[in-house]
């Protein structure tokens, strides 16, 4: 197949955001802040559109998140297309309305790949930070049934500063519940988890201790023939460099909103650029040709300290969401980078991380009533 | 894992033809590898029925100027498996 346009590969990875709707509320979703302002669903017959477009573009892996993703009704109908298109299937899931009998249908659909993501290793912990008491019980059932039916089944755990210190504990959950991968993710900040990110975000001194024991685990798992992978995903707020996120704008990572708006990563749609809907344009010409999955590639947009950088092609000048959200302006470094003239901002998150005595009683959860009001707040 | 070895792809693990990529790929969770002409040859004919001996006397007629796969495909099915593509079994 020839390129559209050089240098542009297709989108290998596809993510359909079916809904926002979602029974958990997790502090630091990734969603917008305004997700309750947002009703409106793609269709089934809308989603395989999106869908055929993007394989026929190249696309192969498709994950399929949310909010969360089995409150749409017609999920074993999307697997099935999916899987018949040949695109390799991920659900992404908090396991919250996993059933056998659904499990059964998403087998028979053809889904590859379950994904579910827990919020602690214990009961308590999980029920305050998931703002759900029977999540816990209902996700061990349900990691349990996934094994139990031949899944891979790889876990998620989002760390922050109030479940950090229990590394030693999720860990041991997971072996136990024969993970054949294991994601330790310290949150990323965006969304809510921004919001409410001065009580998240852990200090360096949690970090390097969750570190020392990750490595531990990895000796003795490797040692007994154990092939887990435990993979720790440190916050890039303890850089000096920012990460080369989604691979770079516009370059392997196609997201598509429940309402159809086409991002090239999951957080863009806060940034002051205009992207397209798949109900009005073809992925294809949504990818190539629109003035949004252009607006950051290649490296002619970049204003110094990036532009004459050696490691521009390295790290693409970082992440543009989080330009905007610590700077004001998108095209800015990422202040992540120690070159960045705003990096101060990075400096001062790390000092109120030390000093940070929020509980977790006072984070403000993701739900629609919190949407809602800090909608109406803005807007003021 | 021996000669006598039956090996399988892993639920969760598969091998297709990508056009757009111009190539053969592993897909799993949430990945992909892209696959040499060699690689390719060997786990397209891991299909959990026959075993290592006879995955290694096809490639040996296929490719006789190579004068022996044998220790090549052992090298790379121990790799397959360690990355978790393939499992074995003993044959029944």
């Amino acid at each position: 197949m020839t390129p559209h346009k050089p240098g542009v590969n297709p989108p290998l990875w596809l993510l359909a955001e079916l809904t926002y709707r979602c029974p958990l509320q997790c502090p630091y979703c990734s969603n917008p802040l305004d997700f309750a302002q947002q009703e409106q669903e793609l269709t089934t017959e809308q989603w395989i559109e999106v869908f055929r477009q993007a394989r026929a573009m190249g696309s192969v892996q498709l994950g399929f998140s949310g909010g969360e993703p089995l409150t749409r009704k017609d999920l074993p109908e999307l697997i099935k297309a999916a899987r018949d298109l040949g695109f390799y299937t991920n659900l992404i899931t908090s396991g919250i309305g996993l059933t056998e009998k659904k499990l059964d249908a998403f087998s028979e659909a053809g889904l590859d790949h379950i994904q579910i993501s827990f919020q602690a290793s214990d009961e308590t912990l999980n029920a305050a930070l998931a703002g759900s008491k029977k999540a816990f019980q209902q996700k061990l059932e349900m990691a349990k049934a996934v094994k139990a039916h031949g899944y891979p089944m790889v876990l998620n755990f989002v760390l922050h500063r109030h479940n950090i210190d229990q590394i030693d504990k999720i860990i041991d959950l997971c072996i136990e519940l024969e993970a054949d991968d294991v994601e330790l993710a310290t949150c990323q900040f965006y969304g809510w988890a921004q919001l409410n990110r001065k009580g998240l975000l852990p200090t360096r001194e949690q970090i390097a201790q969750a570190e020392a024991v990750v490595s531990r685990y990895r000796e003795r798992m490797s040692g007994s023939g154990n092939l887990t992978n435990l993979l720790f995903v440190t916050p890039d707020y303890y850089e000096e460099r920012p990460k080369p996120c989604m691979g770079g704008w516009g370059a392997i990572f196609l997201s598509v909103t429940p309402e159809g708006t086409a991002l090239p990563c999951h957080s863009a749609r806060q940034l002051p650029v205009e992207f397209p809907s798949v109900l009005t344009q073809s992925l294809d010409d949504i990818w190539y040709n629109s003035f949004g999955f252009n607006r950051y590639r290649g490296f002619d947009w970049m204003p110094e300290p990036c532009r004459s950088c050696d490691e521009k092609e390295k790290d693409f000048g970082g992440c543009r969401c989080q330009a905007f959200m610590l700077t004001g302006n998108a095209d800015n470094t990422d202040p992540v980078c120690g070159k960045s003239p705003h990096h101060g901002k990075i400096l001062e998150a790390r000092r109120e991380a030390d000093c940070s005595d929020i509980k977790i009683g006072q984070l403000q959860f993701r739900n629609r009533s919190n949407s809602q009001l800090i909608y109406k707040t803005r807007n003021l | 894992m021996n000669e006598h070895s039956i090996a399988a792809f892993r639920r969760g693990y598969r091998m297709q033809w990508e056009a757009a990529q111009d190539t053969h790929v592993v897909l799993y969770p949430e990945g992909m590898a892209k696959l040499n002409e060699t690689a390719a040859a060997i786990l397209e004919l891991v299909d959990g029925k026959q075993d290592i001996a006879a995955i290694i006397a096809t490639l040996d007629s296929r490719f006789p100027e190579a004068g022996g796969v044998g220790a090549d495909v052992l090298e790379f099915l121990q790799s397959a498996y360690e990355q978790k593509w393939i499992q074995f079994r003993d044959p029944a």
